[in-house]
Protein backbone atom coordinates (compact mmCIF):
# COMPACT_ATOMS: atom_id res chain seq x y z
CA UNK A 1 0.00 0.00 0.00
CA UNK A 2 1.06 3.49 -1.02
CA UNK A 3 2.19 5.33 2.69
CA UNK A 4 1.22 9.24 3.39
CA UNK A 5 4.33 11.20 3.19
CA UNK A 6 5.39 13.03 6.17
CA UNK A 7 7.40 16.05 4.79
CA UNK A 8 9.37 18.45 6.30
CA UNK A 9 9.48 22.12 4.57
CA UNK A 10 12.58 23.64 4.93
CA UNK A 11 12.42 27.56 4.51
CA UNK A 12 15.88 29.45 2.88
CA UNK A 13 16.93 32.62 2.99
CA UNK A 14 20.46 34.01 2.85
CA UNK A 15 21.95 30.71 3.74
CA UNK A 16 20.28 30.48 7.29
CA UNK A 17 16.81 28.62 7.64
CA UNK A 18 13.40 30.57 8.73
CA UNK A 19 10.12 30.42 9.56
CA UNK A 20 7.46 33.24 9.28
CA UNK A 21 3.83 33.41 10.12
CA UNK A 22 1.43 34.63 7.11
CA UNK A 23 4.36 34.19 4.83
CA UNK A 24 6.43 37.70 6.52
CA UNK A 25 7.90 38.38 9.87
CA UNK A 26 10.68 35.58 9.37
CA UNK A 27 12.47 34.27 11.90
CA UNK A 28 15.94 32.82 11.59
CA UNK A 29 15.49 28.92 13.20
CA UNK A 30 18.87 27.21 12.35
CA UNK A 31 21.21 26.61 9.40
CA UNK A 32 19.78 24.06 6.74
CA UNK A 33 22.80 21.31 6.96
CA UNK A 34 22.42 20.41 10.42
CA UNK A 35 18.42 19.91 10.03
CA UNK A 36 18.89 17.66 6.50
CA UNK A 37 21.04 15.57 8.81
CA UNK A 38 18.78 15.40 11.86
CA UNK A 39 16.03 14.85 9.44
CA UNK A 40 17.57 11.79 7.46
CA UNK A 41 18.45 9.74 10.62
CA UNK A 42 15.06 10.14 11.47
CA UNK A 43 14.03 8.95 8.36
CA UNK A 44 11.32 11.44 7.37
CA UNK A 45 10.14 10.44 4.42
CA UNK A 46 10.83 13.72 1.98
CA UNK A 47 12.30 16.73 2.13
CA UNK A 48 11.11 20.34 0.71
CA UNK A 49 13.37 22.72 0.35
CA UNK A 50 12.36 26.12 -0.95
CA UNK A 51 14.86 29.42 -0.85
CA UNK A 52 12.10 31.81 -0.38
CA UNK A 53 13.82 35.11 -2.07
CA UNK A 54 15.53 33.70 -5.23
CA UNK A 55 12.12 34.95 -6.46
CA UNK A 56 12.13 38.25 -4.83
CA UNK A 57 15.43 39.08 -5.36
CA UNK A 58 14.91 37.75 -9.06
CA UNK A 59 18.23 35.69 -8.75
CA UNK A 60 19.31 32.21 -9.93
CA UNK A 61 19.19 29.15 -7.06
CA UNK A 62 22.63 29.08 -5.19
CA UNK A 63 23.53 25.59 -6.83
CA UNK A 64 26.73 24.89 -5.00
CA UNK A 65 24.75 25.60 -1.89
CA UNK A 66 22.04 22.97 -3.53
CA UNK A 67 24.75 20.44 -3.82
CA UNK A 68 26.28 20.14 -0.60
CA UNK A 69 22.91 20.03 1.10
CA UNK A 70 21.54 17.37 -1.41
CA UNK A 71 24.72 15.31 -0.60
CA UNK A 72 23.54 14.89 2.46
CA UNK A 73 20.12 13.85 1.96
CA UNK A 74 19.34 9.78 0.86
CA UNK A 75 15.15 10.88 0.73
CA UNK A 76 13.71 12.66 -1.97
CA UNK A 77 14.89 16.04 -2.11
CA UNK A 78 12.25 18.64 -3.87
CA UNK A 79 13.76 22.07 -4.32
CA UNK A 80 12.45 25.48 -5.18
CA UNK A 81 12.29 28.93 -5.70
CA UNK A 82 13.63 31.49 -8.25
CA UNK A 83 13.06 28.47 -11.21
CA UNK A 84 12.09 29.69 -14.46
CA UNK A 85 14.05 28.37 -17.17
CA UNK A 86 14.14 24.82 -18.40
CA UNK A 87 17.85 25.29 -17.55
CA UNK A 88 17.68 26.14 -14.33
CA UNK A 89 15.24 22.70 -13.40
CA UNK A 90 18.60 21.40 -15.49
CA UNK A 91 21.32 22.58 -13.22
CA UNK A 92 19.39 21.77 -10.52
CA UNK A 93 18.67 18.04 -11.02
CA UNK A 94 22.42 17.74 -11.65
CA UNK A 95 23.15 19.58 -8.15
CA UNK A 96 20.83 16.44 -6.55
CA UNK A 97 17.18 17.67 -6.23
CA UNK A 98 15.32 14.89 -7.61
CA UNK A 99 12.13 17.02 -8.58
CA UNK A 100 11.51 20.93 -8.44
CA UNK A 101 8.67 23.26 -7.26
CA UNK A 102 7.22 25.99 -9.63
CA UNK A 103 5.38 28.52 -8.30
CA UNK A 104 5.49 32.01 -9.17
CA UNK A 105 7.00 31.56 -13.13
CA UNK A 106 3.88 29.32 -13.67
CA UNK A 107 1.41 32.19 -13.48
CA UNK A 108 3.55 34.40 -15.93
CA UNK A 109 4.59 31.42 -18.59
CA UNK A 110 2.50 28.41 -18.18
CA UNK A 111 4.57 26.51 -21.27
CA UNK A 112 7.80 26.47 -18.39
CA UNK A 113 5.57 23.71 -16.36
CA UNK A 114 4.95 22.04 -20.07
CA UNK A 115 8.08 22.16 -21.36
CA UNK A 116 9.43 21.01 -18.62
CA UNK A 117 7.02 18.15 -17.57
CA UNK A 118 8.17 16.88 -21.02
CA UNK A 119 11.91 17.16 -21.03
CA UNK A 120 12.13 16.26 -17.28
CA UNK A 121 9.10 14.09 -16.58
CA UNK A 122 5.66 15.10 -14.91
CA UNK A 123 7.21 13.31 -11.75
CA UNK A 124 9.93 15.73 -11.60
CA UNK A 125 7.53 18.65 -11.38
CA UNK A 126 5.74 19.76 -8.53
CA UNK A 127 3.78 22.81 -8.82
CA UNK A 128 3.21 24.86 -5.35
CA UNK A 129 0.22 27.14 -5.63
CA UNK A 130 0.07 29.58 -2.03
CA UNK A 131 -3.85 30.39 -1.57
CA UNK A 132 -5.50 33.18 0.39
CA UNK A 133 -9.09 32.72 2.23
CA UNK A 134 -10.52 36.25 1.28
CA UNK A 135 -13.23 37.49 3.72
CA UNK A 136 -16.26 37.03 1.13
CA UNK A 137 -15.42 33.23 1.54
CA UNK A 138 -13.55 33.53 -2.04
CA UNK A 139 -10.25 32.01 -2.47
CA UNK A 140 -7.06 33.63 -4.59
CA UNK A 141 -4.01 32.18 -5.83
CA UNK A 142 -0.94 34.72 -4.59
CA UNK A 143 2.57 34.74 -6.79
CA UNK A 144 5.92 36.30 -5.30
CA UNK A 145 5.99 34.29 -2.17
CA UNK A 146 1.99 35.65 -1.30
CA UNK A 147 2.31 38.60 -2.44
CA UNK A 148 1.12 39.57 -5.30
CA UNK A 149 -2.56 38.82 -6.02
CA UNK A 150 -2.91 36.94 -9.42
CA UNK A 151 -7.01 36.24 -9.76
CA UNK A 152 -6.57 32.85 -10.54
CA UNK A 153 -8.77 30.73 -8.30
CA UNK A 154 -7.15 27.62 -6.77
CA UNK A 155 -9.06 24.42 -7.99
CA UNK A 156 -9.19 25.81 -11.51
CA UNK A 157 -5.77 26.87 -11.41
CA UNK A 158 -4.49 23.44 -10.32
CA UNK A 159 -6.52 21.86 -13.13
CA UNK A 160 -4.56 23.91 -15.49
CA UNK A 161 -1.26 22.87 -13.78
CA UNK A 162 -2.59 19.57 -14.17
CA UNK A 163 -3.73 19.60 -17.81
CA UNK A 164 0.19 21.26 -18.61
CA UNK A 165 1.57 18.04 -16.93
CA UNK A 166 2.27 18.75 -13.05
CA UNK A 167 2.92 15.60 -11.68
CA UNK A 168 2.31 16.74 -8.20
CA UNK A 169 0.39 20.14 -6.01
CA UNK A 170 1.24 21.29 -2.81
CA UNK A 171 -1.30 23.48 -1.84
CA UNK A 172 -0.45 26.09 1.18
CA UNK A 173 -2.86 28.19 2.71
CA UNK A 174 -1.25 31.71 2.70
CA UNK A 175 -2.97 32.64 6.34
CA UNK A 176 -2.96 29.61 8.27
CA UNK A 177 1.12 28.95 7.45
CA UNK A 178 2.98 29.42 10.24
CA UNK A 179 0.15 29.54 12.68
CA UNK A 180 0.38 26.20 13.76
CA UNK A 181 -3.58 26.16 14.01
CA UNK A 182 -4.25 23.18 11.86
CA UNK A 183 -4.65 23.43 7.39
CA UNK A 184 -7.09 24.76 5.71
CA UNK A 185 -9.15 21.46 5.39
CA UNK A 186 -11.84 23.00 2.89
CA UNK A 187 -8.80 24.24 0.65
CA UNK A 188 -7.07 21.11 0.41
CA UNK A 189 -10.34 19.25 -0.22
CA UNK A 190 -10.79 21.19 -2.86
CA UNK A 191 -7.80 20.61 -4.48
CA UNK A 192 -8.27 17.49 -4.10
CA UNK A 193 -11.68 17.22 -5.96
CA UNK A 194 -10.32 19.54 -8.73
CA UNK A 195 -7.34 17.05 -10.00
CA UNK A 196 -6.30 13.86 -10.34
CA UNK A 197 -2.44 13.72 -9.24
CA UNK A 198 -1.39 13.67 -5.80
CA UNK A 199 -2.07 16.60 -3.53
CA UNK A 200 0.61 18.06 -0.68
CA UNK A 201 -1.23 19.99 2.27
CA UNK A 202 0.36 22.61 3.46
CA UNK A 203 0.56 25.40 5.70
CA UNK A 204 -1.21 25.50 9.47
CA UNK A 205 -0.06 21.90 10.81
CA UNK A 206 0.48 22.34 14.75
CA UNK A 207 0.05 19.32 16.30
CA UNK A 208 -0.04 15.52 14.78
CA UNK A 209 -3.99 15.54 15.09
CA UNK A 210 -3.89 18.42 12.43
CA UNK A 211 -2.03 15.74 9.74
CA UNK A 212 -4.25 12.88 10.36
CA UNK A 213 -7.23 15.89 9.00
CA UNK A 214 -5.55 16.82 6.42
CA UNK A 215 -5.38 13.16 5.13
CA UNK A 216 -8.82 11.39 6.65
CA UNK A 217 -11.21 14.20 6.21
CA UNK A 218 -9.26 16.34 3.12
CA UNK A 219 -7.90 13.49 1.30
CA UNK A 220 -3.80 14.85 1.07
CA UNK A 221 -2.04 12.24 -0.35
CA UNK A 222 1.23 13.54 1.69
CA UNK A 223 1.30 16.73 4.54
CA UNK A 224 4.02 18.88 4.31
CA UNK A 225 5.08 21.12 7.80
CA UNK A 226 7.68 23.59 9.44
CA UNK A 227 6.42 25.06 12.38
CA UNK A 228 5.54 22.41 14.37
CA UNK A 229 8.35 20.95 13.94
CA UNK A 230 10.98 24.04 14.48
CA UNK A 231 8.89 25.45 17.32
CA UNK A 232 7.98 22.31 19.36
CA UNK A 233 9.13 18.63 20.89
CA UNK A 234 7.40 17.08 17.92
CA UNK A 235 9.38 14.58 15.73
CA UNK A 236 8.24 12.68 12.24
CA UNK A 237 8.71 9.71 14.20
CA UNK A 238 6.32 10.19 16.56
CA UNK A 239 3.85 11.91 13.73
CA UNK A 240 4.07 9.01 12.12
CA UNK A 241 3.21 6.69 15.13
CA UNK A 242 0.56 8.52 15.68
CA UNK A 243 -0.74 8.30 12.23
CA UNK A 244 -0.32 4.73 12.36
CA UNK A 245 -2.60 4.18 15.45
CA UNK A 246 -5.65 6.14 13.46
CA UNK A 247 -4.68 3.93 10.45
CA UNK A 248 -3.29 5.78 8.24
CA UNK A 249 -0.40 3.65 6.23
CA UNK A 250 2.76 5.11 7.17
CA UNK A 251 6.37 4.19 6.08
CA UNK A 252 8.11 1.20 7.69
CA UNK A 253 6.68 0.54 11.18
CA UNK A 254 5.37 -2.79 10.86
CA UNK A 255 8.77 -4.29 9.04
CA UNK A 256 10.89 -6.13 11.52
CA UNK A 257 14.81 -5.80 11.09
CA UNK B 1 36.44 -3.11 -9.40
CA UNK B 2 34.79 -0.24 -11.24
CA UNK B 3 31.11 1.04 -11.03
CA UNK B 4 30.00 3.07 -14.30
CA UNK B 5 27.25 4.64 -14.40
CA UNK B 6 25.62 5.61 -17.00
CA UNK B 7 25.21 9.31 -17.81
CA UNK B 8 23.15 9.85 -20.91
CA UNK B 9 21.68 13.30 -20.32
CA UNK B 10 18.17 12.66 -18.17
CA UNK B 11 18.49 11.18 -14.38
CA UNK B 12 19.34 12.59 -10.92
CA UNK B 13 23.11 11.34 -11.48
CA UNK B 14 23.91 13.02 -8.06
CA UNK B 15 21.71 11.58 -6.20
CA UNK B 16 22.79 8.13 -7.50
CA UNK B 17 26.67 8.90 -7.40
CA UNK B 18 26.13 9.78 -3.85
CA UNK B 19 24.18 6.83 -2.66
CA UNK B 20 27.11 4.35 -4.31
CA UNK B 21 29.39 6.48 -2.33
CA UNK B 22 27.85 5.77 0.64
CA UNK B 23 27.89 2.08 0.02
CA UNK B 24 31.87 1.71 -0.56
CA UNK B 25 31.62 1.83 -4.14
CA UNK B 26 35.15 1.65 -5.11
CA UNK B 27 36.56 3.31 -8.16
CA UNK B 28 33.02 4.61 -9.04
CA UNK B 29 32.75 6.92 -12.53
CA UNK B 30 30.09 8.53 -14.47
CA UNK B 31 30.28 8.36 -17.96
CA UNK B 32 29.47 9.93 -21.16
CA UNK B 33 31.61 7.01 -23.08
CA UNK B 34 30.35 4.02 -24.19
CA UNK B 35 34.36 2.38 -24.20
CA UNK B 36 34.49 2.87 -20.54
CA UNK B 37 32.09 -0.25 -20.23
CA UNK B 38 35.05 -1.90 -21.10
CA UNK B 39 36.55 -1.06 -17.75
CA UNK B 40 33.50 -1.90 -15.76
CA UNK B 41 32.97 -4.57 -13.11
CA UNK B 42 29.22 -2.91 -12.34
CA UNK B 43 26.81 -0.90 -14.49
CA UNK B 44 24.61 1.37 -13.66
CA UNK B 45 21.91 2.61 -15.37
CA UNK B 46 19.70 5.51 -13.87
CA UNK B 47 17.12 7.90 -15.71
CA UNK B 48 13.90 9.86 -14.49
CA UNK B 49 11.74 10.81 -17.60
CA UNK B 50 9.77 9.08 -20.73
CA UNK B 51 11.07 6.15 -22.71
CA UNK B 52 10.89 7.66 -26.19
CA UNK B 53 13.71 10.85 -25.21
CA UNK B 54 15.99 8.03 -23.25
CA UNK B 55 15.89 5.43 -25.83
CA UNK B 56 16.56 7.92 -28.43
CA UNK B 57 19.27 9.39 -26.36
CA UNK B 58 21.05 5.77 -25.38
CA UNK B 59 20.58 5.39 -29.25
CA UNK B 60 22.35 8.97 -30.44
CA UNK B 61 25.24 8.71 -27.80
CA UNK B 62 25.64 5.02 -29.22
CA UNK B 63 25.59 3.00 -25.53
CA UNK B 64 23.06 0.06 -26.68
CA UNK B 65 25.57 -2.11 -28.55
CA UNK B 66 27.99 -1.40 -25.86
CA UNK B 67 25.43 -2.34 -23.43
CA UNK B 68 23.94 -5.37 -24.43
CA UNK B 69 27.36 -6.44 -25.45
CA UNK B 70 28.78 -5.89 -21.60
CA UNK B 71 25.48 -7.55 -20.15
CA UNK B 72 25.01 -10.95 -22.51
CA UNK B 73 28.61 -11.39 -23.81
CA UNK B 74 30.41 -10.39 -20.77
CA UNK B 75 28.01 -11.22 -18.15
CA UNK B 76 28.89 -7.80 -16.49
CA UNK B 77 26.05 -7.25 -13.73
CA UNK B 78 24.14 -4.22 -14.58
CA UNK B 79 21.56 -2.03 -12.72
CA UNK B 80 18.53 -0.38 -13.94
CA UNK B 81 16.89 2.55 -11.98
CA UNK B 82 13.29 3.35 -12.74
CA UNK B 83 13.20 4.24 -16.31
CA UNK B 84 16.73 2.82 -16.53
CA UNK B 85 14.92 -0.23 -15.70
CA UNK B 86 12.22 0.61 -18.27
CA UNK B 87 14.45 0.62 -20.92
CA UNK B 88 15.88 -3.04 -20.65
CA UNK B 89 12.55 -3.91 -22.07
CA UNK B 90 11.50 -5.22 -25.11
CA UNK B 91 9.15 -2.24 -26.18
CA UNK B 92 7.57 1.07 -24.65
CA UNK B 93 4.53 2.14 -25.63
CA UNK B 94 4.56 6.31 -24.53
CA UNK B 95 3.38 8.10 -27.32
CA UNK B 96 3.93 4.90 -29.66
CA UNK B 97 5.55 1.49 -29.76
CA UNK B 98 9.14 2.45 -29.23
CA UNK B 99 12.16 -0.85 -28.96
CA UNK B 100 14.06 -0.53 -26.16
CA UNK B 101 17.32 -2.68 -25.29
CA UNK B 102 15.55 -5.82 -25.18
CA UNK B 103 17.48 -7.40 -22.51
CA UNK B 104 14.29 -8.48 -20.33
CA UNK B 105 11.52 -9.33 -22.51
CA UNK B 106 8.51 -6.90 -21.63
CA UNK B 107 6.42 -4.10 -22.54
CA UNK B 108 6.15 -1.05 -20.86
CA UNK B 109 2.51 -0.03 -20.08
CA UNK B 110 0.69 3.49 -18.38
CA UNK B 111 -0.29 2.56 -15.08
CA UNK B 112 -4.17 2.17 -14.53
CA UNK B 113 -5.66 3.06 -10.88
CA UNK B 114 -7.58 -0.05 -9.92
CA UNK B 115 -8.79 1.96 -7.01
CA UNK B 116 -10.58 5.65 -5.74
CA UNK B 117 -7.22 6.32 -4.08
CA UNK B 118 -4.79 5.23 -6.54
CA UNK B 119 -3.40 8.49 -8.01
CA UNK B 120 -0.84 8.73 -11.27
CA UNK B 121 1.75 9.56 -10.83
CA UNK B 122 2.55 7.11 -7.83
CA UNK B 123 4.82 8.84 -6.05
CA UNK B 124 5.88 7.80 -2.44
CA UNK B 125 6.87 4.64 -0.74
CA UNK B 126 5.52 1.37 -1.05
CA UNK B 127 5.91 -1.94 -0.18
CA UNK B 128 7.96 -4.34 -2.22
CA UNK B 129 7.42 -8.18 -2.37
CA UNK B 130 10.28 -10.63 -3.13
CA UNK B 131 9.00 -12.92 -5.53
CA UNK B 132 12.38 -14.89 -5.77
CA UNK B 133 13.91 -14.60 -2.26
CA UNK B 134 17.23 -16.49 -3.66
CA UNK B 135 18.11 -13.45 -6.06
CA UNK B 136 21.19 -11.91 -4.37
CA UNK B 137 20.14 -8.61 -5.34
CA UNK B 138 17.25 -9.06 -2.74
CA UNK B 139 19.33 -10.54 0.16
CA UNK B 140 17.99 -9.10 3.59
CA UNK B 141 14.99 -6.98 2.15
CA UNK B 142 12.08 -8.36 4.21
CA UNK B 143 8.69 -8.58 2.48
CA UNK B 144 7.12 -5.27 3.10
CA UNK B 145 9.94 -2.95 2.98
CA UNK B 146 9.35 0.23 2.11
CA UNK B 147 11.08 1.74 -1.14
CA UNK B 148 10.42 5.15 -3.06
CA UNK B 149 8.98 5.30 -5.72
CA UNK B 150 7.72 8.01 -8.86
CA UNK B 151 6.74 6.84 -11.73
CA UNK B 152 3.18 6.76 -13.91
CA UNK B 153 4.33 3.85 -16.29
CA UNK B 154 5.69 0.19 -15.26
CA UNK B 155 7.55 -2.25 -17.15
CA UNK B 156 5.33 -5.58 -17.36
CA UNK B 157 8.08 -8.70 -18.14
CA UNK B 158 6.57 -11.02 -20.85
CA UNK B 159 7.80 -14.18 -18.48
CA UNK B 160 6.75 -14.51 -14.84
CA UNK B 161 10.28 -15.61 -13.62
CA UNK B 162 11.79 -12.02 -14.43
CA UNK B 163 9.90 -10.46 -11.72
CA UNK B 164 11.48 -10.93 -8.50
CA UNK B 165 9.49 -8.57 -6.38
CA UNK B 166 5.67 -6.61 -6.64
CA UNK B 167 4.70 -3.97 -4.94
CA UNK B 168 0.44 -3.45 -4.26
CA UNK B 169 -0.06 -0.40 -6.76
CA UNK B 170 -2.46 -0.11 -10.16
CA UNK B 171 -3.42 -4.31 -9.22
CA UNK B 172 0.37 -4.88 -8.74
CA UNK B 173 3.43 -3.96 -10.78
CA UNK B 174 6.78 -5.66 -10.87
CA UNK B 175 8.90 -3.28 -8.98
CA UNK B 176 12.20 -5.32 -9.16
CA UNK B 177 13.23 -7.13 -12.41
CA UNK B 178 16.04 -10.28 -12.88
CA UNK B 179 17.35 -11.66 -15.61
CA UNK B 180 20.40 -13.40 -14.07
CA UNK B 181 23.07 -10.41 -13.56
CA UNK B 182 20.80 -7.78 -15.14
CA UNK B 183 18.58 -6.53 -12.67
CA UNK B 184 16.04 -3.33 -12.47
CA UNK B 185 14.12 -1.79 -9.85
CA UNK B 186 11.38 0.57 -10.68
CA UNK B 187 12.20 2.46 -7.32
CA UNK B 188 14.30 4.57 -6.33
CA UNK B 189 17.35 2.23 -4.17
CA UNK B 190 19.61 5.87 -4.48
CA UNK B 191 16.58 7.66 -2.21
CA UNK B 192 15.33 4.91 -0.14
CA UNK B 193 17.45 5.38 2.78
CA UNK B 194 19.01 2.20 4.73
CA UNK B 195 16.83 -0.55 2.62
CA UNK B 196 17.42 0.94 -0.81
CA UNK B 197 21.69 1.31 0.63
CA UNK B 198 20.86 -2.85 1.63
CA UNK B 199 19.91 -3.30 -2.49
CA UNK B 200 22.95 -1.54 -3.82
CA UNK B 201 25.29 -3.09 -1.47
CA UNK B 202 23.54 -6.58 -2.90
CA UNK B 203 24.12 -5.05 -6.36
CA UNK B 204 28.34 -4.30 -5.58
CA UNK B 205 28.27 -7.58 -4.29
CA UNK B 206 26.92 -9.77 -7.44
Amino acid sequence: MLKVRVIPTLLWKNLGLVKGVGFDSWRRVGTVMPAIKVYNTRDVDELILVDIAATVDQREPDYQAIEELAAECFVPLTVGGGIDHLETIRQLLLAGADKVAINTAAYAHPELIRQASERFGSQCIVASVDARLHEDGRYECFSHCGSQPTGKSPDAWCQELEALGAGEILITSIERDGTMEGYDLPLIANIRAAVSIPVIASGGAGNYAHLCQAIQESGASAVAMASILHFTQQTPAEAKAFMAERGIPVRNIHVQY
Amino acid sequence: MSVCIIDYGIGNLGSVRRAFEECDAHELFISRDPKDLAHAAHVVLPGVGAFRDGMQLLKNAGWVEPIRKATLEDGVPLLGICLGMQLLATTGSEGGDVPGLDLIPGRVVRMTPTADDERIPHVGWNEVHPVDHTHPLLENIHAGSDFYFVHSFHMVPDQAKHAAATTPYCGGITSVLARDTIVGTQFHPEKSSRFGFQLIRNFLAM
